[in-house]
């Protein structure tokens, strides 16, 4: 039972993780594709603040303050009554609020298979691209060296 | 008696419109958009996240149109615009050692895991002017390079054996980071509050500071152990949901300074170290930072304090550019009853001094005729 929570949150937590990474735009428009109703009531926001950045001194001491960033969050609540939040960088409130309710129907086991195949796949996948191109492009650019033997000793 | 003098209403809002048409420019000129200066102008885009302790890239490129490209005022307005949000919390630590890794050097080891991996770097360019970037020409793609995936540790990390190298810093369990944009600067500061005004801190400013330590003012033998830029995740704990809700991801710089250090009554022989740790690509401040961060360290560490960099309240009570212009910059502001006053204040020490200087000369005068 406890097994099962734990894999049910890592699933909530990684299809939020994903909807923080997209790009709005992008998840408006599988969301259209998709066919995952879209009503909900807003509970709250969705609305901006700040978030205050940890790092820890040395790297992995005790931890100090960066600076801010911009977070938005909304809080939704589905006809059916689950209630969905979402959090993500910037100042898209448009994006928070379907990230929102994509976290309420994911709850839904009506629904759920729904937002990780059209949803959250599709958005993985691209945001997985987009992370191995950089990679490879910033590996291409590690230094290969090699001794110059000079002389004939 | 005070006399208020009011004016210039007109005068003030007709300059507010003159600099928007300035600002603006030839209007045959096609206007700025905001994600061609988050793209192109990224660096300065990170300049002002950073010392505008503001991680949202198109505030910051706004900031800086709306500023005509004037890097302090674009802080100035980032500064102001944060005082207006709510604050939802203080993120977890970022795990540095996780980044997903766009540059990462070590001056000191050549071959550590993961590597010496350039990135886009300016290091190595010729510092040319290039004639066909201002043609406009096409640049080439990225070359690519599939090999595996590869762990790259954080170089203290791999360097702590032996023990010659000092841990990261460690404060009390139970000490919370202090956070100066809720409470004023005291002096002495723990290590901790430090590293938050240095990391908003004016990069001339420490740049200039890191510079003397390494000219002799504080000397303190520094390396670049490692610096890495890439980006990190952020995760948030908040009471409605069970685990920390991941927000996305920001890029920063590292820079782990490693010193040499001949020991003292407080601490052995070793190498001790500096952090510096900045929103975007800036590894001049992340490294300014760490000088600044370990010249800083010297009552800890039993060092004579001799020079400014080890100066705790001078580094960081000039350090905070919105500060320091907005202190400047007043001064061209109406004094004129201020000026008033001192002007007859110094009529009346010269008047007096004239006055003794005559009665002086009268007296000069009578002993030589005497």
């Amino acid at each position: 039972m406890r097994g099962r929570e734990a894999r049910e949150q890592a699933g909530r937590k990684a299809l939020m993780a994903t909807l923080a990474h997209a790009e709005a735009d992008e998840i408006a428009r599988l969301w259209n594709e998709s066919g995952l109703p879209s009503e909900a009531e807003l509970l709250r926001g969705p609305e901006t603040g700040l978030v205050t950045v940890r790092g820890r001194i040395g790297g992995g001491g005790a931890p100090f303050n960066v600076g801010e960033a911009t977070v938005t969050r909304a809080t939704v609540r589905l006809p059916s009554g689950q209630v969905g939040h979402s959090y993500a960088l910037g100042r898209d409130k448009g994006k928070a609020r379907l990230a929102a309710i994509a976290d309420a129907l994911w709850q839904d086991p009506v629904h759920r298979e729904t937002v990780e195949t059209k949803l959250a796949a599709p958005l993985r996948a691209a945001l997985d691209a987009a992370r191995e191109t950089k990679r490879v492009e910033t590996a291409a650019t590690k230094v290969d060296f090699f001794t110059m033997v000079r002389g004939e000793d | 008696m005070y006399v208020a003098v009011k004016g210039g209403e007109a005068a003030i809002a007709n300059a507010h419109r003159l600099l928007a048409d300035r600002r603006r420019g030839d209007r045959s000129v096609p206007a700025l958009r905001l994600d061609q200066i988050v793209e192109q102008l990224a660096l300065g885009v990170d300049r002002v996240m950073s010392e505008g302790s503001l991680y949202d890239r198109e505030l910051a490129a706004l900031a800086v149109v709306q500023a005509r490209g004037d890097m302090i005022e674009a802080i100035f307005l980032v500064r102001a615009y944060r005082t207006t949000l709510p604050r939802f919390g203080y993120t977890n630590p970022v795990d540095t050692g996780a980044m997903q890794v766009e540059r990462r050097v070590s001056a000191t080891y050549k071959d550590l895991p993961g590597g010496q991996v350039l990135g886009p770097t300016f290091d190595y360019t010729h510092r040319l002017l290039d004639p066909e970037l201002a043609a406009g020409a096409e640049v080439e793609t990225p070359a690519q390079r599939p090999v595996e995936p590869e762990a790259m540790p954080r170089v203290s990390a791999i360097l702590a054996h032996e023990g010659l190298i000092e841990a990261d810093g460690e404060m009390p369990l139970d000490h919370v980071p202090g956070d100066i944009t809720r409470e004023p600067l005291q002096f002495p500061m723990a290590r901790d509050i430090r590293l938050q005004a240095l990391s908003r801190g004016d990069e001339g400013f420490l740049l200039a500071l890191g510079y003397s330590t390494q000219r002799g003012y504080a000397r303190n033998h520094p390396f670049v152990g490692e610096i890495r830029i890439g980006e990190v995740e952020l995760e948030l704990d908040v009471p409605e949901l069970p685990f920390a809700v991941p927000l996305g991801s920001i890029r920063v710089t590292e820079c782990q300074m490693v010193n040499q250090f001949k020991g003292s009554a407080k601490a052995p022989p070793q190498f001790t170290r500096g952090y510096g740790l900045v929103f975007g690509q800036s590894e001049r401040k992340a490294m300014a930072m760490a000088l600044c961060d370990r010249a800083l360290r010297a009552s800890e560490l039993g060092e004579d304090v001799v020079a400014a960099a080890q100066d705790e309240e001078f580094v960081i009570s000039h350090s905070d550019n919105v500060q320091a212009t907005g202190f400047v910059e007043h001064l061209k502001l109406p004094h004129y009853v201020d000026f008033q006053a001192e002007l007859g204040l110094v009529r009346r020490m010269r008047a007096e001094y004239e006055a003794r200087e005559n009665e002086d000369k009268a007296e000069d005068k009578r002993e030589a005729a005497e």
